[in-house]
């Protein structure tokens, strides 16, 4: 499906996409066309963080189906915040580390993992457990605290963003991930997949300046999306988000949804969401923002979802 | 007794070395124990009335004369670097270069004067800008350290470009004209001083200097001639950086005698030496002592009512945006601005500790003698860490009092001020929610508004001042949130928890 989406959306979007030469990189080095049989979605529901992992990638076909031998793989994660794993700010570092051992384990030359933190970046790779979990993984920790690591990237399909600095890891890899973790937010209400890329890009005074919920939908059409969204569940901040003020925020889920649709990873996330906090999905407006720029549906019903209840 | 001089060199290395690589570290990776070693400093164990240290201070000085001054002090030490490597720059490489001079006694005295009587009258104006610790704190975070960051981010620009990260750029602190210019002031004194007349500075300007030079001519221990090897061959007094020795009259002014013991080492007969001055009836002479008293008065008069003056300046400062007459945000732990005030030299310690660089040296916040002392500055992600005390525990003037984790969370440094309708949620009907985001005790949270959107609200009550919200704020040119500065430092409530969810969820759904 997300070939398919990322064909349909290139044509609508005209022949801006279609000459971007990273679009067509991408296109050309799709090896995924001859995978029908494999779910647009995978959720998995009562394991620990790398056995809920490994058994989604299972389904998903194996980590070799995105990642070549050789290839350059970044991971982007949550850790834009200075606090300890268990207050689920940021992205679980056990989740991190596997798919670090699992793309060096599918061949990757190099896994980098960055975020643009919100607060003081060595202090946040340190306590969010992350960086020790990336490095014993044999990953390497690239800062995203300096302007110099961005560059100018042009979003075609964008409303009120039309330009992003977007940092050069992800500009240069063969394949991305994005694994943010599920949680409440103050200012755009959640913070899921599309919420987490806020931290590839460098000026994000620009995203509350210009409409926030339009600006994060504008991010999302960046015609190099990831592989796969892997929303990080096993530990949610249900209030006071998105840093949170104790363990009272934490509710613990053990799940994971993983999908290579945007739209539909953050409605999935949402009704997950929704069980513990009520929540209206039309309130975390950029969801239905990204889905009219046809980044992804909102209609999980019609979508081959893989549902995975491990003990 | 040439041993001596060696010793004098080994242990002001020591003690040197500790203290400028703590306030060159940007990388916060240096113990932070090793700020004990600034404690041992005059200023600072005076001003926190470390009665321990002034203890040892006093002994040391009283036995062997003015040992701080050679061995403790960063700045004196500095100066003796400074002398020592000149003689590649100096056309005529002399090693025996100095002459006696005679004191600069009313200067000296009239600076000691009136830099106590300031300070008793409330203003530490000249502790501040005279303290020789802190003034070479000031140096090396504002012209070292510096160029340290620079050196750092280009090495790092070329190793990123390669695919190394085991470098990586640091944000230089940010540029404070008037801190930077008395550094440099201090600077090229101290530098040129040094060069032309060694230790001229410490026996002329400075305070403790001249403090401990009154104690050093009745220390037990002393230089001397010994008259009977001495041929007054002169090389002891060239080689005299204090320009105390003067060969002709065979008499050492001890006030000015830092105890190098670079004479020791220069003498080859033993003509000069370091022995107990009360073992014997010694000739006096001591010369008549300059009666200066009536000039110190008047320029102690002076400058007090100078400082007062400038004391009443600091209430006028008309400007437009109330962000911009707010009051200065002192770091956590200053409890009130008039004991902060009287405390602080504006070593700068602190400021090069603050992991976030969240404290910058002030020019006028605090008034004409606060300059240099520390205050916060919010700037897009600059704000103060939540979890972090690093600067009350620093500080060795006991400005800062150290502060427990958990104290430091309820201190209550500043209080955040929301202009509602400034808001981009007000203005533009959109969300954003930016300052609740970055308020770590929810004091700046969000509430219902209209059409699904939510606006920022504030409860003084929780607000630590530490700025999140001000430095996210996406208002210009000024925000529609930032924190005014608490005079006293009070207590926040502590936030309240969340409800905890204790039901279990075992469906996806969807």
């Amino acid at each position: 499906m997300k070939r398919r989406d990322f064909f349909k959306s290139a044509a609508l979007a005209g022949l801006a996409a279609a000459f971007s030469p990273k679009a067509f990189g991408v296109t050309s080095t799709s090896k995924s066309l001859a995978v029908q049989s494999e779910p647009d979605m995978v959720a998995v529901m009562g394991g620990e963080p790398a056995a809920m992992l490994t058994r989604a990638l299972k389904e998903l076909g194996g980590i070799g189906h995105y990642v070549k031998k050789g290839n350059k793989v970044v991971i982007k994660p949550n850790i834009g915040w200075d606090r300890k794993p268990e207050l689920a700010a940021n992205t679980n570092p056990e989740l991190i580390g596997t798919l670090v051992r699992l793309c060096k384990s599918a061949g990757a030359s190099e896994v980098i993992v960055f975020d643009h933190t919100c607060h003081d970046w060595i202090k946040s790779y340190a306590n969010s457990g992350i960086q020790a979990a990336v490095t014993a993984a044999g990953g390497k920790m690239v800062p995203g605290n300096d302007e110099s690591y961005y560059r100018e990237v042009d979003l075609p399909r964008g409303m009120n963003l039309k330009k992003a600095k977007i940092h050069q890891a992800i500009l240069d890899c063969d394949v991305w991930f994005n694994v943010p973790v599920l949680k409440h937010h103050g200012g755009a209400k959640n913070s899921i997949s599309m919420k987490n890329l806020m931290g590839i890009v460098w000026d994000r005074g620009v995203f509350h300046r210009n409409d926030l919920h339009q600006c994060i939908a504008d991010t999302a059409t960046y015609h190099k999306s990831p592989a796969l969204n892997i929303v990080d569940a096993y530990r949610i901040m249900k209030s006071n988000g998105p840093q949170g003020k104790s363990e009272s925020d934490v509710v613990m889920l053990k799940s994971l949804i993983i999908s290579p649709d945007f739209v539909a990873a953050d409605t999935a996330s949402m009704k997950l969401f929704s069980q513990v906090q009520p929540t209206d999905i039309s309130d975390v407006r950029h969801i239905a923002l990204a889905e009219k720029l046809k980044v992804g549906t909102q209609n999980i019903e019609k979508l081959n979802v893989k549902r995975i209840k491990m003990n | 007794m040439k041993f001596l001089k060696n010793i004098r060199i080994v242990l002001s290395i020591l003690f040197f070395l500790p203290i400028l690589v703590f306030f060159l570290d940007f990388t916060g990776k240096l113990p932070l124990a090793l700020h004990q070693f600034l404690k041992i400093q005059w200023i600072p164990a005076l001003l926190s009335l470390n009665f321990v240290v002034i203890g040892i201070l006093l002994i040391l000085s009283i036995l062997f004369g003015r040992i701080y001054c050679s061995v403790i002090c960063p700045l004196g030490i500095l100066q003796d670097i400074i002398e020592w490597k000149s003689k590649l720059f100096r056309k005529k490489k002399k090693k025996n270069r100095f002459q006696f001079s005679k004191p600069q006694n009313i200067l000296r005295y009239s600076i000691l004067g009136v830099t106590i009587l300031l300070f008793v009258f409330g203003s530490s104006f000249l502790v501040i800008l005279l303290d020789p610790y802190s003034t070479f704190g000031r140096i090396v975070s504002q012209l070292f350290r510096p160029l340290l960051i620079w050196a750092n981010n280009g090495f790092a620009w070329g190793l990123n470009a390669v695919g190394n990260y085991s470098f990586y750029k640091v944000e230089q602190i940010a540029f404070i004209p008037i801190a930077f210019i008395i550094a440099i002031i201090f600077f090229f004194s101290v530098a040129t001083l040094a060069v032309k007349n060694g230790r001229l500075y410490c026996n002329t300007i400075c305070p403790v200097g001249t403090f401990l030079g009154l104690l050093s001519k009745i220390s037990v221990f002393r230089i001397a001639f010994e008259e009977s090897t001495c041929n007054r061959c002169g090389s002891c007094e060239k080689n005299c950086k204090s320009q105390c020795i003067d060969s002709d009259t065979m008499t050492v002014d001890d006030s000015r005698c830092v105890t190098c013991f670079n004479c020791l080492s220069a003498c080859k007969r033993g003509g000069i030496k370091y022995d107990i001055r009360y073992k014997k009836h010694t000739a006096n002479q001591n010369q008549a002592p300059v009666d200066n008293s009536r000039r110190t008065f008047l320029l102690a008069s002076g400058a007090v009512v100078g400082s007062i003056l400038m004391a009443k300046a600091n209430n006028l400062n008309p400007k437009k945006d109330s962000i911009l007459s707010r009051k200065p945000i002192m770091p956590p732990g200053a409890q009130n601005i008039n004991h902060f005030n009287a405390h602080c030299t504006g070593c700068q310690l602190c400021v090069t500790k603050c992991p976030m660089q969240v404290l910058k040296p002030a020019s006028l916040e605090y008034g004409i003698s606060g300059i240099t002392q520390p205050h916060l500055v919010f700037a897009t992600h600059i704000f103060c860490t939540y979890d972090c005390n690093i600067c009350s525990s620093v500080c060795p003037t006991g400005a800062l009092q150290p502060i427990a984790m958990e104290q430091k969370k309820l201190t209550q440094i500043g209080v955040a001020k929301l202009r509602i309708d400034m808001c981009e949620v007000i203005t533009h009907e959109t969300d954003c929610g930016a300052c609740s985001e970055h308020c770590p005790t929810q004091a700046v949270h969000m509430i219902p508004y209209k059409n699904g959107l939510t606006k920022p609200e504030v409860t003084e009550d929780l607000c630590i001042g530490c700025g999140g919200c001000e430095s996210i704020c996406p208002v210009r040119p000024y925000q529609a949130i930032y924190v005014e500065g608490s005079q006293t430092q009070a207590k926040a409530k502590k936030p309240e928890e969340a409800k905890k969810f204790d039901k279990v969820i075992d469906d996806f759904g969807f």
